[in-house]
């Protein structure tokens, strides 16, 4: 694992440096900045040494646990992530949960009973929640809720000046749009997948082998069928988890939510090459462990299979 | 109905005798389209696809409405008999930029998914089948591609690559080949790691075990035993991947790399379209509903192939 | 309009017969800005106007809390490391210089206990050397007192190039010295007219000594106080989280009485343009937002919701088009648009006049821009009633058409005018910004139908406004005919802003395509009075100069104004708040209020 993430992050490295934009663009046109000022900055910060050498600055550093130093706000990487970090995984993480604990069941009872009512509106919800991109979305939440209804706020103020039941009303208040957008959209993935997966497994020989044993459906399905079914959706979701971390760009940015997404893209705009590098290298290292994960938990979910 | 439950209640015909069904004999593909036929959702989906496909394909010569006259004084107004769909705020008939558009979309999500799905399963075959080494590089390669930040990737692809291929294909075809491109090889790896791990897990099935003990070669094995049990999840990769693709066609002209901005497509005029929303809902409900109803038929038509080509369901 | 009648407009302010504003007014509409008008008055003895005040709270507090919102948030809080007007604006919570800016030109002190002037004595007679005198009994937010050591010391540390500050340029070519606790002399090495500069306005804010006197040079990364910082502004710092926050409480001890009125404040960044301006507009969530950026027909209908209205202060913005001298498709000496270079068609008067004529302004304004985007065809420019007369708007399809069969553009079977298997065939870029493209899209569409075939390009900002030498697609290199991007008159002096049309300042590969002169314009007659310019002590006749540069440059259609972009803003009803032109958003925040 550890080579694997080496490996990443040299290209990592390699792309933000080869990817065109300049962190201390404004300067060179402003008019009021002499050329020597950037010259000062760029030797100050680095930039003028070859690529190869800013790696193994950047990777000394990163074992001695300095996580770089950002070029717009000057302040330590390790900083802004963490300002970030508790309202990403509040948001975001609740999102993915929701996703998860409504998507797994309404996907399998579609699954049972397909084409009934039931299954029928469940799809419809989910091709909603996938062909409409989420800025679409948000922002029909926000007309209905906040400018026609005028019940939630739409600007997520992290900060905020309330005391007891209060403050978390009104976390929660500000978070239920958010939060329904990204569900939404996660979810409707996933539903989808669990419907074809546990319908994959529903007419394979051995359930009906243990149908005909005489167990009961129940048991059938949360026994037989989901566990073999579930080998899809884990893969899924294990693809799905780092972005718990790494934020959900548009979303973060409808409604305001200080996020990791939102850091990294303003980020990446400004050139701030240390933070998108931190950031992203941490969602590295979540999508080889997560992926990691997913590899063992096939072992458990089908005993049969064996890495040879 | 033995031996499976089927997958759709209108497909439940009237089972007939098995006599009856031996005495006709049908082709494979004869026999797949005579049970799609029964799925009606899928069907009808069949039907609306093919007359988006038609009127995006035909609708210049029945609707030769210029997609880019501008007209100040019929701006923002709702559908009517000289604008069906309405104006934008430039006063351009949206029926005809939604029918231009229309074209890049719908061919820009096919052929970006094909491009997505193509490779992400010969990826993810290989890694299923192969295990150790190759397996360990090529999901290495996966983590990798899922890893990578997209803005700088995009800007980099831009400066690489916009001019040469623009040289190469003209502006229209150089921005359509560089969206599948991008679009295609940032999306495959969710189809890599599905296939992958579908493959792990039938791979040491009793039928797989079977063929292989008949002596079946291993590309066999896998083209006819594996493979066509481990769509289930690609089917619907690729429908979500199609929605995808539309919407991700407009995030990429936003930053410069897709068409140029005074070519419309579905997902730029509903992204033009946002901020005028409470203004003028009918800019964003045409090209929003055209995405849904297409992703919707393209999933029933999923489905309906699904029931269609199982090869364990016997009707 | 010529020195004479400069002459002759300030007599007539001195005489009273003429409003300062109307003077002010005047010199906007060909192109000299508010600033720099009111100095040509106070150089000619007529003396600052004092900025009025319309503040009416009796007492410090008691205002709540104010919320407003940033679209991109400040990333950083010390003001001499401030790229964006964002950190500028975020910082200015904090920090105060030693005069602001008001939106009529004039200066307000602000940790200054006068403005200098003639009379007072605070400007030297030779014109090189300016005395402040500093508001006694001001502290910084930690208790410490601001004496005349902090005003030399932000000079001293601007100035140093390791300190590497933006603001350097204000400060590298004056020396500050301190005469006593509370007065300091800026002297200029040569006689300088406009003297407006250091501890002024938005690169003027003070720090203090007592806590970055060991961060200087190299190591003013460090100062912990980059992050918290210490000032003498209205409001003391609480929390700062880049990006995204800033907030500040109320400084119990702030240097005017009665003020500030908001009891804390709120600077919430991120989002975009649109939902910043519903969340003050139509939900009334917050008090203030900053930049809309918005087309003017959304701004309308969301000021229907009754909460807030927009606010438009005119500054010396300019949404303008370029016209490429040179040939953009032909690399010469490993580099396109060389000087070496003409362009095969654009450089035929005729095809630029015609070009011109395609523009319909009045329409952009009209549909896109509306209130927030005045029609222009200056350069530097006014308000509209003004206007030079010189440069006139005019919109005329067939007069192109006209100008283009004349001169020998005929149209060809693809109905595209050619001349000599020339074709006109243009490509147009700018930066992605939707009204932008809408602008685009109505210049493409007249230019279709006078046989003129025009292709979109858009580029994203970030890359566009970029100044990274390996990248095809920035603005300073102009690879293509045409382009279109809004310059911001960072200076009130038009000096540098006027470097646009000087030949040797043309943007090649030499100077790594950092010159300012985009269009690559070589033009002896532009020289000549930049050059004349630069060396004309009398502020009226170099006012003269530039009025004559403009039109020239204009005339002959190097470049063309195509709206102007004033400061536009969103207020809640109940919000007084100035903004100026000239200044931050929040130069003035102390003496922000609500009514009750």
């Amino acid at each position: 694992m550890i080579p694997s993430l080496l490996g990443i992050s040299v290209v990592l490295f390699a792309l933000l440096a080869l990817a065109p934009g300049d962190p201390f663009d404004e300067l060179a046109t402003n008019p009021a900045v002499p050329p020597e000022v950037r010259a000062a900055l760029r030797a100050k910060f680095g930039l003028d040494d070859p690529i190869w050498m800013r790696y193994w600055h950047w990777l000394a550093a990163l074992l001695q646990g300095d996580w770089g130093f950002s070029f717009v706000s000057r302040m330590d990487v390790s900083t802004l992530i963490m300002q970030r970090l508790p309202v990403t995984l509040i948001v975001i993480g609740a999102s993915q949960f929701l996703a998860i604990a409504i998507a797994l069941p309404v996907g399998v009872l579609a699954a049972t009973r397909p084409y009934s009512l039931f299954d029928q509106i469940a799809n419809t919800v989910a091709f909603i929640g996938f062909s409409l991109p989420t800025f679409f979305t948000g922002l029909v939440l926000i007309l209905i809720f906040s400018i026609q209804l005028d019940w939630l706020p739409f600007v997520y103020r992290a900060d905020i000046n309330a005391t007891g039941w209060a403050f978390y009303w009104e976390h929660i208040k500000q978070s239920i749009m958010p939060v329904t957008v990204l569900g939404l959209f996660q979810g409707a993935a996933l539903v989808r997948f669990v419907r074809s997966s546990v319908l994959d497994v529903i007419r394979l020989d051995y359930v009906t082998t243990a149908r005909s044993k005489g167990i009961g459906e129940r048991k059938v399905i949360t026994r037989h069928v989901v566990r073999t079914a579930l080998i899809p959706v884990v893969t899924l979701v294990a693809l799905q988890m780092p972005i718990v971390f790494s934020g959900a760009i548009v979303t973060e940015q409808i409604f305001r939510v200080p996020g990791i997404g939102s850091l990294l893209i303003t980020s990446m705009l400004s050139n701030d090459t240390p933070v998108v590098m931190g950031v992203t290298f941490v969602s590295a290292c979540l999508v080889v462990i997560f992926n990691l994960i997913a590899d063992i938990l096939y072992g458990w979910l089908d005993p049969r299979i064996a890495y040879r | 109905m033995a031996g499976s439950t089927p997958a759709s209640l209108t497909a439940d015909a009237p089972a007939e005798t098995s006599a009856a069904r031996k005495a006709r004999r049908f082709s494979p593909w004869q026999e797949a389209w005579r049970r799609f036929r029964r799925h009606k959702m899928a069907l009808v989906s069949a039907f609306a696809l093919l007359v988006i496909v038609f009127a995006v394909l035909a609708g210049p010569f029945i609707w030769p409405v210029p997609i880019n006259e501008i007209d100040f004084t019929a701006k923002l107004q709702g559908p009517s008999v000289s604008h069906p769909m309405g104006t934008d705020d430039l006063g351009q008939d949206l029926l005809a930029r939604l029918i231009y558009g229309g074209r890049i979309s719908l061919a820009v999500g096919v052929a970006a998914m094909v491009v997505a799905i193509f490779v992400g399963v010969l990826i993810g075959a290989i890694a299923g089948m192969a295990s150790g080494a190759v397996d360990a590089a090529l999901m290495w390669v996966t983590d990798l591609f899922l890893s990578l930040p997209q803005l700088p990737l995009l800007l980099l692809v831009i400066y690489l690559f916009r001019e040469p291929v623009k040289g190469v294909l003209g502006i229209e075809g150089g921005a359509f080949v560089l969206i599948v491109a991008v679009i295609g090889g940032t999306r495959w790896m969710p189809a890599a790691r599905l296939v992958r791990a579908q493959f792990l897990s039938i791979r040491e099935k009793e039928f797989v075990e079977a063929a292989r003990a008949l002596g079946a070669s291993r590309l066999r094995l896998v083209l006819m035993h594996i493979l066509p049990n481990a769509m289930g999840p690609v089917i619907v990769v690729a429908t979500i991947d199609i929605a995808a693709a539309i919407i991700a066609e407009s995030t990429l002209s936003f930053l410069g790399l897709g068409f140029p901005s005074d070519v419309p497509t579905w997902g730029s005029v509903l992204r033009d379209a946002k901020d005028y929303l409470d203004i003028a809902p009918h800019w964003a409900l045409f090209p929003g509903a055209l995405i849904f109803i297409t992703v919707l038929a393209i999933n029933f038509i999923g489905d309906g192939l699904r029931d269609a080509l199982d090869p364990r369901r016997v009707l | 309009m010529n020195e004479r009648e400069l002459r002759g407009l300030i007599d007539r302010v001195k005489l009273g017969r003429m409003s300062r504003r109307g003077f002010v007014r005047r010199m906007a509409a060909v192109g000299l800005t508010a600033p720099l008008a009111a100095q040509l008055l106070a150089y000619s003895g007529v003396a600052m106007a004092q900025s009025k005040s319309t503040y009416k709270p009796t007492k410090r507090g008691g205002g709540g809390q104010l919320k407003v919102l940033w679209w991109q948030g400040a990333t950083l809080l010390n003001p001499h490391f401030a790229v964006g007007t964002k950190d500028q604006d975020g910082s200015r919570l904090f920090y105060e210089p030693l005069a602001a800016w008001d939106p009529d030109g004039n200066l307000k002190p602000k940790l200054a206990a006068e403005i200098p002037s003639r009379e007072n004595g605070g400007l030297a007679a030779d014109g090189k050397s300016v005395t402040w005198k500093l508001k006694q009994g001001v502290t910084w937010h930690d208790g410490k007192p601001f004496t005349a050591d902090d005003v030399v010391f932000n000079w001293e540390y601007a100035k140093d190039p390791a300190t590497a500050a933006y603001t350097i340029a204000s400060y590298k070519d004056v020396t500050v010295e301190k005469v006593d606790q509370y007065t300091v002399t800026v002297k200029f090495q040569k006689p300088t007219p406009f003297w407006a500069d250091a501890f002024i306005g938005a690169r003027g804010m003070l720090i203090p000594k007592h806590l970055f006197a060991d961060y200087i040079g190299a190591k003013s990364r460090d100062a912990p106080t980059n992050l918290k910082p210490v000032g003498t502004g209205p409001y003391m710092f609480k929390d700062f989280k880049p990006g995204d926050l800033v907030t500040g409480v109320i400084n119990p001890n702030y240097h005017q009485a009665n003020k500030p009125y908001f009891d804390s404040v709120e600077m919430k960044g991120g989002g975009d343009a649109v939902s910043a301006a519903r969340a003050v507009l139509q939900t009334g969530e917050f008090d203030f937002a900053w930049n809309m950026q918005v087309e003017d027909e959304i701004l309308t209908r969301l000021e229907k919701g009754g909460k807030g209205r927009v606010a438009i202060t005119p500054g010396g913005n300019i949404e303008f088009l370029l016209f490429n001298q040179t040939d953009p498709w032909t690399e010469v000496d490993g580099e396109r648009s060389s000087l070496k270079t003409k362009h095969p068609t654009l450089s035929d008067p005729e095809v630029r006049k015609a070009i011109a004529l395609l523009v319909d302004n009045k329409s952009i304004q009209d549909h896109i821009y509306g209130r927030t985007g005045p029609a222009t065809r200056n350069y530097l420019y006014g308000p509209e009633r003004f206007a030079s007369k010189a440069n006139p708007i005019e919109f005329n399809i067939d007069k192109a058409n006209d100008i283009l069969e004349k001169a020998g553009w005929k149209k060809g079977s693809d109905g595209i005018r050619a001349k000599d298997g020339k074709k006109l065939k243009f490509v147009y870029q700018t930066s992605i910004n939707q009204p932008r493209q809408k602008t685009q899209a109505i210049i493409k569409q007249a230019a279709q139908k006078a046989g003129i075939d025009i292709e979109l390009k858009s580029v994203t900002a970030s890359v566009f406004f970029s100044s990274d030498v390996a990248n095809p697609d920035t603005y300073t290199k102009f690879y293509t005919d045409l382009e279109m991007y809004t310059t911001t008159m960072g200076q009130p002096d038009p000096g540098t802003h006027c470097l646009q049309f000087a030949s040797w300042e043309a943007a090649s590969k030499d100077n790594k395509w950092q010159g300012r002169n985009i269009t690559r314009w070589q033009s002896p007659e532009a020289d000549k009075l930049l050059r004349d310019a630069e060396v004309e002590l009398d502020p009226v006749k170099r006012a003269a100069i530039f009025i004559k540069l403009n039109d020239l440059a204009i005339q002959n259609h190097i470049v063309m104004g195509i709206v102007q972009r004033p400061t536009v803003s969103a207020k809640s009803l109940q919000l007084n708040a100035d903004i100026s032109g000239w200044d931050n958003n929040t130069s003035d925040l102390s003496d922000w209020f609500k009514d009750a």
